[in-house]
């Protein structure tokens, strides 16, 4: 199939999305967030297996660690989406399956965010 | 889009051998990318068995040789033989280089030639550079400003804002880095690819130039300018030495810059 566009009309495609440095940016800066709160966690679940379930609830109801592990989901969960759709964009040629696994990602992240959060805050304010 | 191996009429076959001339005691191996579309046939890899006592100290001079005397059918572009023209990029020894300027003695063992990769192949070491060109002219690399010059002398710049510009300006749109980036192979349809990038770089850090804010605009996009992930491919086989990673990564501090 021979294709008459001229190879700069080609390059130069549907244009600038006018976006992008909002998605690099945001990465860094949620991960720059990480690094204390994924220290934080990491210190944290080392000590669960020696904590009973009270003691894990008393643990996640204080306010510090309820806040805590609200911003590591909230971060984790963005960060995660933002990285993988970029994983998708590099290695997903075919558009049409680029963008469903883009919405799949996006969804299933925001939902399991979503639930991360309710569960902690559901432990925090009903112990 | 990432494609991991080779599509059935792109699969390389073993070629015809070439030995060397009667008599001759030292030979090298070099074993080349062939490519005929009109045959229709698979790639294959000749190998040449050339005669280095008489044969010239780089990768040029030794193709040259073969062309002249073993098969005057060997296909690939050259032109300055000193590394200012860029006509010689090919793939050799697994890098992308200038044929011109790699020194044969550089090379251990067999010397294997191959077009530049991922890219449409027109015959043997000739590669089909369109897209690379266009993507060089979609950056206008041309000064723009809104002032006009001053009637009776050149637009001004200080020491200091010419040497702003080192390291951008010497590129040669060899095409050695974009053809060696990976994310150049998966998305070169949308992806300006490092050389584009460094020549836009070269007009963003010019002082006469005020088209600034219209260039980052133009380049704000999640791949024309985002799918460079810093691979540093591009820096490592630059043939003139040259960073067009490091010209990205200041491309994209002046666009968080100009948002803070």
């Amino acid at each position: 199939m021979s294709n008459l566009r001229t190879p700069l009309s080609q390059v130069k495609g549907l244009g600038s999305a006018k976006e992008g440095t909002d998605h690099f940016w945001m990465q860094r800066l949620t991960a720059i967030g990480l690094i204390p709160l994924v220290v934080w966690i990491a210190f944290s679940v080392a000590r669960l297996p020696s904590m009973s379930q009270g003691d894990i609830q008393a643990w996640l109801s204080s306010p510090f660690s309820a806040v805590m592990m609200t911003l590591f989901l909230i971060a984790a969960f963005w960060h995660a989406k933002m990285g993988l759709q970029v994983v998708i964009e590099d290695y997903v040629g075919n558009h049409a399956v680029r963008t469903v696994a883009i919405i799949a990602v996006t969804l299933i992240c925001f939902a399991l965010g979503v639930t991360g959060v309710f569960s902690v805050l559901h432990m925090a304010f009903t112990g | 889009m990432a494609e991991f191996t080779l599509p059935a009429k792109s699969v390389v076959k073993p070629g015809k051998h070439f030995p060397a001339p009667d008599g001759a005691t030292n030979t090298r191996r070099f074993k080349i990318y062939r490519y005929d579309p009109d045959t229709g046939e698979n790639p294959r890899l000749d190998t040449f068995d050339v005669d280095m006592d008489n044969c010239g100290p780089m990768v040029l001079d030794a193709i040259i040789k073969i062309k002249s005397e073993m098969d005057s059918s060997l296909t690939f572009r050259r032109s300055c033989r000193e590394g200012i023209c860029g006509s010689c990029a090919m793939n050799i020894d697994g890098s992308n280089t200038l044929a011109c300027t790699m020194s044969l003695e550089d090379i251990e063992g067999d010397i294997t030639i191959y077009p530049l990769p991922h890219q449409p192949i027109l015959k043997d070491l000739v590669s089909d550079l369109t897209n690379f060109y266009a993507q060089y002219a979609s950056i206008e690399p041309w000064l723009k400003s809104d002032s006009p010059a001053p009637p009776d002398r050149e637009r001004l710049q200080s020491p200091e804002d010419r040497e702003r510009i080192d390291g951008a300006y010497e590129c040669i749109l060899c095409a050695c880095c974009s053809t060696s980036c990976p994310s150049y192979w998966w998305n070169s349809d949308r992806y300006l690819g490092p050389a584009a990038l460094l020549a836009s770089y070269r007009w963003l850090s010019d002082s006469r130039d005020d088209a600034t804010g219209e260039r980052l605009d133009a380049l704000e996009d999640p791949f024309k300018l985002y799918r460079c992930h810093t691979i540093m491919n591009c820096a490592q086989v630059c043939p003139k030495g040259l960073n067009p990673a490091k010209a990205i990564a200041e491309t994209k501090k002046m666009m968080v810059q100009r948002r803070l």
